[in-house]
């Protein structure tokens, strides 16, 4: 993109001429970043539906392309096939509006996130702040939506939704701003060039405190999204389905494409911030900036990171229960807040006192990552113990097996079974 | 009650009147509350039932004795076998009959299966009303294992219509009970997993301690029973405390989670009490398999039943509790009425007693916790 | 049945105007008139002997050979562990009971379901409204006399080739 830039400006043309390409450009650009960030959205989904799908011993989607992959396509044509119902009494104007803000705000958000250190759409020096206040104009669209829709559930949830995405916002902002105070940069590539190809060299490992506010900011994200734990704009057992019960078709598409945007959207930032983004074990910035090959692996490296990070987003989701509206709201003022600005303060106090490079920053460094995979250890441990003390479901047919002689269900049960035969034969012999 | 307090009036004043159902994601059945909320927190929430009512009062009057059997498993599909169960007691207590032991020791191994099904269901319901979605798959994962045992032993997996006048339909035989042998040892493990998977996952204890609060008092006298008046702190059981079929002859606790964390009465008392009881479900299986008699499963009952004029209120220990039927006969072989009384029945008409205050999500849990089902309450 | 001769001979201390009567099959009952209910009900449940906490169920029988509307009450102690069954009656038209859900909250909602299906009104009640029937519903379906509408709101109450009970009249 720069360099695009860069030839064009420099190029002999007339100013009209550089102007009209570099419109061209940035709409093209544009229309690149839509798209790839809707097709991430959409694998979002068919990541969503395959893992709750396993999680919940169901098989999930497996009709549509091998594994179901082409799942998300059938879903998009779908939507956009389907009619677009507006209720008799919604504010017609204000329900129409209101997907577009979820929409741009959660895709206008992708221009600025990094897929690999070439493949950004806008190195903004401010891409943090941008990101962050870019996301926000998905509030007004929910809002919108919940009022526009005159159903009492959908402002509910419509309200719920504001409160919660305005307030969760202050730790999120919080605890990213942990690690811009150890990168000294709001550019979203330049905190990724900071850090370090090992997980040791990741910010999220680099001392106590942002390690603290890796999970201060993946929670505060994960009430953002309106994900579960926190789905209560949208918790379908209380709210029917909060601010977008009455819609449908390619509008709900808006919503729900915006929703799981931002969850690829929150993981990558996630990346980026905590995980080294496309940075490669082993290779230098230097190596890696000129070289074809790196870019490729840098892109797949942070294409798995984010995706693995989504993929524990949509594990907690089929895991964990939903919060109260009071005990989010405590959570957030009370838990996440505070915890925060300790973070924040503690993490300037590190940096004043401990030199970069010094014997007691490498030991914060490897203690820090070795708690880490201690934590995660443990956790896996018990994970697969669990796995193993319940076992898969019994059926009567694998237990008529171990059953000495044939297994003979009780006298109507056979006698339904001959009775049925009956009913058929006459069908078959036709 | 609210309305008497005038600061709820005057914040009654500024209510939003909310129809929470027909048609809502949480109303277990068909079931609508209208709700008068203040923004989250509600003043009252009042119940409006009878959109499942099937007249099966009505239909007992056009049926003999014995035909209305199948009709009962529809009183509360969750748990027909207790419906069978106490139509058929009532009409061997009104036609004198006795009812062969090992045709006894049937009605208990169904029953008590019914009831592990039944909570599955209900705690299942319970977590996904609070947004946890997967345990309720787990839980109906187990509980096709017994629908499976079920419609090897009835041919129905969720209307039973399992027990006749005098006993019950279809024998047992030893694959029968080995394969539910098998389930139990497969089960009983998975009691324990349930409670670290979920009972005592933060989040949930969270939702559910100190809500919806029924003090001992208040849960005796709107006529809560099992788990609910149990986690209440009122240890009774029908099973245990005023013994019916062959239950004296079986061990088992009622337990009522007292010690337990949360307070008396809590949603969270009443997930636990339940949970418990699927424990002790098993072990009464294992007593009753261990002591199966050999023997005939029905008495011998005249094909024209007609049992004397007079009238019983019998009542079984269901897994929502009491579930009783008053039947009333004129000595001809048709009921001259029959009368249910629900569990969840009574447990919704607390409801708008303890609504005040609850928040809207909170509803949701204890409805879920009470085990309200629509068809029990409208018949 | 030394506990249930204890308990008439209470409730005949109790309430002078109850008849007690031993059911030619199946349960016990005591009948009371239809005036004395609530005292006789507040007296069942405050008298320590007795101390009838818990409405099992609360139930309506219409005798139309009799022109009347038996009502039934299973009661049952926690603290005792004894259960009793009162009855009262009112007449078939217009008949009205004293409510007795100030004795029992339980009351409440089988009063409600009382008046819907069998038309007994309970005076004092607090909200004596249709419980499952809808508002607008004509009749009370469990009278042996009932006929059902042809029609609900414009809706035919029976679909063609309905075969009617055979045991439909009164």
């Amino acid at each position: 993109m720069d360099a695009l830039y860069e030839l064009i400006t420099g190029s002999d043309l007339g100013f009209w001429w550089k102007q009209l390409l570099l419109a061209v450009l940035i709409g093209a650009v544009g229309v690149i970043v839509f798209s790839v960030a809707l097709v991430y959205a959409a694998l979002m989904t068919y990541l969503e539906r395959r893992v709750s799908g396993r999680v919940q011993s169901r098989v999930g989607p497996n009709r549509v392309g091998p594994l179901g992959l082409l799942q998300w396509l059938a879903d998009g044509a779908k939507m956009i096939l389907k009619e677009d119902v507006i209720p008799a009494a919604a504010d017609r104007p204000l329900f129409r509006l209101a997907p577009y803000p979820v929409v741009i705000g959660v895709f206008a958000a992708f221009a600025s996130v990094p897929f690999g250190e070439w493949l950004i759409a806008a190195d903004l020096n401010v891409g943090l702040l941008y990101l962050l206040a870019i996301t926000s104009l998905v509030v007004v669209g929910i809002l919108m939506a919940g009022w526009a829709s005159n159903n009492k559930w959908s402002l509910f949830g419509g309200i719920r939704s504001a409160a919660q995405i305005v307030s969760y916002e202050v730790p999120t902002a919080l605890a990213i701003l942990v690690v811009v105070l150890m990168a000294g940069s709001l550019s979203t590539q330049d905190i990724i060039r900071e850090q370090g190809g090992w997980p040791w060299d990741w910010y999220v490992f680099r001392q106590p405190f942002a390690f603290a506010a890796f999970f201060l900011y993946f929670t505060a994200a994960l009430a953002e999204g309106n994900r579960t734990p926190f789905d209560l704009p949208e918790a379908e057992s209380e709210l029917v389905a909060g601010y977008n019960t009455e819609y449908s078709g390619m509008r709900f598409g808006g919503f729900y494409l915006g929703e799981f945007g931002n969850v690829y959207l929150m993981c990558a930032i996630a990346t980026l911030v905590f995980f080294g983004g496309w940075q490669i074990p082993g290779v230098s910035p230097a190596e890696h900036h000129g070289s074809w090959l790196w870019q490729i692996v840098g892109f797949g490296l942070f294409f798995v990171k984010a995706w693995a990070a989504s993929f524990v987003v949509v594990w907690l989701r089929w895991t964990l229960p939903r919060l109260r509206v009071d005990q989010l709201m405590s959570l957030c003022y009370r838990y996440l807040v505070p915890l925060s600005f300790v973070c924040l303060l503690g993490t300037a106090v590190l940096m004043m006192l401990v030199p970069a490079g010094s014997l007691f920053d490498s030991l914060l460094r490897f203690g820090t990552f070795g708690f880490g995979l201690l934590v995660a250890a443990i956790f896996f441990w018990r994970v697969l113990w669990h796995i193993r003390h319940v076992g898969d479901r019994i059926d009567l047919k694998i237990l008529a097996r171990g059953v000495r002689g044939r297994f003979d269900p009780a006298i109507q049960h056979r006698a339904y079974g001959a009775f049925r035969k009956q009913q058929k034969q006459p069908e078959e012999s036709r | 009650m609210s309305e008497t307090s005038p600061t709820s009036a005057d914040r009654a004043r500024d209510a939003i009147l909310l129809n929470m159902g027909p048609q809502h994601p949480s109303t277990h059945g068909v079931l609508r509350f209208v709700l008068h909320t203040d923004g989250e927190i509600m003043h009252r929430a009042v119940p409006e039932v009878g959109y499942l009512h099937r007249g099966l009062e009505k239909l007992a009057e056009q049926q003999t004795w014995a035909a209305y059997m199948p009709f009962t498993d529809r009183i509360n599909y969750m748990e027909s076998m207790f419906c069978n169960q106490a139509w058929a007691m009532a009409v061997e207590r009104l036609a004198g009959i006795e009812v062969p032991e090992r045709a006894e020791f049937l009605r208990v191994i169904a029953c008590e299966l019914n009831r592990i099904a039944n909570h599955h269901i209900t705690l299942g319901c319970m977590s996904m009303d609070v947004g946890a979605f997967t345990p309720f798959t787990y839980l109906l994962r187990e509980r096709e294992t017994i629908n499976d045992l079920m419609e090897a032993l009835c041919g129905n997996r969720l209307t039973y219509n399992y027990m006749r006048i005098g006993g019950v339909a279809h024998d047992v035989d030893r694959a029968w009970i080995a394969a539910l042998e098998k389930f139990l040892d497969h089960f009983e493990p998975i009691c324990d997993e349930l409670d670290s998977l979920i009972s005592y996952n933060e989040i949930l204890v969270k939702r559910f301690i100190e809500v919806g609060v029924i003090c001992q008092a208040d849960a005796v006298a709107w006529g809560l029973v099992g788990p609910n008046l149990r986690a209440s702190g009122v240890s009774w059981d029908l099973r245990r405390d005023q013994p019916y079929s062959v239950y004296p002859r079986f061990d088992f606790d009622v337990p009522t989670a007292a010690g337990a964390r949360g307070i008396e009465g809590d949603c969270f008392r009443r997930w636990l009490v339940r949970a418990e009881e699927m424990r002790q479900s098993c072990r009464i299986l294992r007593q009753a398999i261990a002591a199966l008699p050999e023997g005939e499963i029905r008495a011998k009952v005249p094909r024209k039943l007609k049992p004397p004029a007079g009238e019983v209120y019998a009542c079984v220990e269901g897994a929502r509790g009491e579930l009783g039927v008053y039947a009333v006969s004129d000595g001809s072989d048709r009921p001259y009425r029959a009368k249910w009384r629900s569990s969840s029945f009574s447990a919704l008409s607390i409801i708008e007693h303890i609504s005040p205050g609850l928040m809207i999500a909170d509803l949701v849990a204890v409805v879920a916790s009470l085990d309200t089902i629509a068809p029990e309450m409208d018949r | 049945m030394s506990q249930i001769e204890t308990i008439q001979a209470r409730l005949l201390e109790l309430v002078p105007e109850s008849s007690w009567s031993d059911g030619a099959a199946g349960d016990p009952f005591a009948a009371l008139p239809a005036d004395g209910w609530h005292a006789a009900c507040l007296a069942v449940r405050d008298d320590p002997a007795l101390g009838f906490d818990f409405l099992r169920s609360l139930s309506g029988v219409d005798r139309p050979a009799d022109d009347r509307i038996e009502v039934v009450a299973h009661l049952f102690s926690y603290k005792h562990r004894h259960a009793l069954v009162l009855k009262t009656h009112t007449g078939r038209d217009g008949g009205a009971l004293p409510s007795i859900h100030d004795v029992w909250p339980a009351a409440e909602w089988y009063e409600r379901e009382i008046f819907d299906l069998l038309g007994v009104r309970f005076e004092g009640h607090r909200d004596l409204r249709r419980l499952l029937m809808p508002e607008d519903w004509q009749g009370h379906p469990l009278r042996k006399d009932y006929r059902e509408a042809e029609h609900y709101r414009g809706i035919p109450t029976r679909r063609p080739g309905y075969a009617a009970p055979d045991r439909d009249e009164p």
